[in-house]
């Protein structure tokens, strides 16, 4: 595996890993070991950013970063034993769309995206919003070409190759399957992102398509 | 209670303090004053913690009474000539005020933003450990508006020791950024191009990011999509359109265009100051060449 460390200007380090599994697995073992002077670790796709609290601690976390071992990816507990399972009732406005583009029909379409656990690969566009990776490939399909001014909060989507539930509504350009009830963001939980990085998530239908 | 009842409150006026870091990872940025420098000097003057909340006032505009007790407050950032019922007073400068005495700013010349530090902090509800105000989140204390009643916390044991801080004035001169070479620098046909180009700031000038225009970055690969990644307060940005963005406290947690640069840490509160309109200049700290030396593991 070839892992380099880029500087991000003065105050962030960028590590570039080969596979989102390793990004999860470095981001949790950056967390446990909490470095001096590390204020946030950020897993994107197939990186982790790891912003500092100030210029100085550039160098030491550098090479810090350097001695530590490189992680084995977490493996997927499967089915059976995600943290989160959705329900969602597929009833999506492109949902028919997407089964054309696919050339599936609507009910391969459920059952792909319901077949195979996700996992939380890394947050952005809003609180909350989780990108969903490791799903049944045959779903990776192009976001819309004309983005909606309006997703209703819980709809759930599709877009290059991630799945994902928009926590509040917003404007949005990926491919509506569906809608859930579970509430993404909560700012009254302790906790209130429902999926955060690592997770493993399922999808489960709910009423009719 | 002592509080300041909010007369008029300018295009747009902020709790601000020193933001909520550590978040990224469920999509919350950090946050926090722009001119951070700014922020904490208002805070010194009044002698509060260096937690305690201003306003952010960008545009000046602010104008609000005291209600309910004395306060000690300081103005700081963008000159927008604050007075005490009408009477000018100096920026960087200690005031007190009495109970139906306002406070008011006008427009700043040159500079962007204001803080007014009041001794013992806004004392605003906290959302996820801080009371800023996240534009792109949409979290923490609302954007204030008139009629609004913005309470005062409980001094601190310390005192005011200056009457005046020394500050060089914000010009509108142009503005020399210093900047790292970013860590998709390769991505670009001619990075070199970004210190190169006479830069203005556009409209596109708010707390999430700063477009600057100019002659258009080239991509080296266009079409070429680099997967998502963190994004970082400073980084500069180029979309496909070659015009950069430079990102700011309320910048996303996660960003999909290359990054060329980082603009230094010392020069971000300069930039929280840049006006749309305003020249800038971009200089590489060093060469691109000595940062990219990817270490194996």
């Amino acid at each position: 595996m070839t892992t380099s460390i880029l500087d991000y200007g003065d105050r962030a380090l960028l590590i570039e890993c080969g596979s989102t599994g390793e990004v999860l697995a470095l981001a949790q073992i950056l967390r446990d070991i909490a470095l001096p002077g590390v204020v946030d670790i950020v897993p994107g796709a197939q990186t982790v950013l790891v912003s500092l609290s100030g210029p100085r601690h550039r160098k030491p976390v550098r090479s810090l970063l350097a001695d530590i071992p490189v992680p084995a990816p977490s493996v997927s507990g499967g089915a059976e034993d995600a943290d989160v399972v959705i329900d969602v009732v597929y009833d999506g406005a492109d949902l028919a769309e997407v089964a054309e583009l696919l050339e599936m029909a609507v009910v391969d379409v459920v059952a792909a995206h319901t077949g195979t656990p996700w996992q939380v690969g890394f947050a952005g566009f809003a609180p909350g919003f989780a990108y969903l990776v490791g799903g049944d490939p045959r779903l990776a399909i192009p976001r819309r070409a004309e983005p909606r001014p309006r997703v209703p909060a819980g709809s759930v989507a599709l877009a290059g190759g991630f799945s994902g539930i928009y926590p509040r509504e917003s404007p949005g350009g990926w491919q509506i399957i569906g809608h859930t009830d579970a509430v993404l963001w909560d700012l009254g939980r302790p906790r209130p992102a429902l999926l955060t990085p690592g997770m493993w998530v399922r999808f489960r239908r709910a009423g009719s398509s | 209670m002592t509080v300041l009842d909010v007369l008029r409150t300018g295009p747009l006026t902020l709790v601000e303090d020193l933001g909520r870091p550590g978040l990224a990872h469920v999509g919350v940025g950090r946050s926090g004053a722009a001119d951070r420098r700014a922020h904490a000097l208002a805070n010194r003057l009044v002698a509060n913690p260096a937690d305690r909340a201003t306003l952010e006032i960008t545009l000046g505009g602010f104008s609000a009474r005291v209600r309910g007790g004395a306060v000690v407050i300081a103005v700081t950032g963008a000159d927008a000539h604050p007075a005490v019922d009408g009477i000018a007073f100096g920026l960087n400068s200690v005031r007190h005020l009495v109970p139906g005495q306002i406070l008011s700013l006008g427009s700043p010349q040159t500079g962007l933003r204001s803080y007014l530090a009041v001794r013992g902090g806004v004392d605003a509800a906290p959302v996820l450990g801080s009371r800023s105000y996240d534009t792109m989140s949409r979290i923490g204390p609302a954007p204030l508006r008139s009629g609004d009643a913005v309470r005062i916390g409980r001094a601190g044991n310390g005192f005011p020791e200056l009457e005046q801080a020394p500050v060089a004035p914000i010009t509108g001169d142009p503005v020399t950024l210093t900047v790292l070479p970013g860590p998709r620098d390769d991505w670009f046909a001619d990075p070199d191009a970004l210190v190169r180009t006479e830069w203005v700031a556009s409209d596109l000038c708010d707390r999430v990011g700063v477009r600057l225009a100019g002659a258009p970055l080239r991509h080296r690969w266009p079409g070429r999509q680099l997967p998502s990644e963190g994004a970082a307060r400073g980084a500069i940005q180029v979309p496909p359109s070659g015009q950069p963005v430079i990102f700011g406290p309320d910048h996303p947690v996660t960003g999909g265009y290359p990054v060329i640069g980082v603009v230094a840490d010392s020069d971000l509160d300069t930039l929280a100051q840049l006006r749309p309109g305003q020249q800038v200049r971009l200089r590489w700290n060093q060469s691109r060449i000595a940062a990219h030396s990817p270490v194996g593991w």
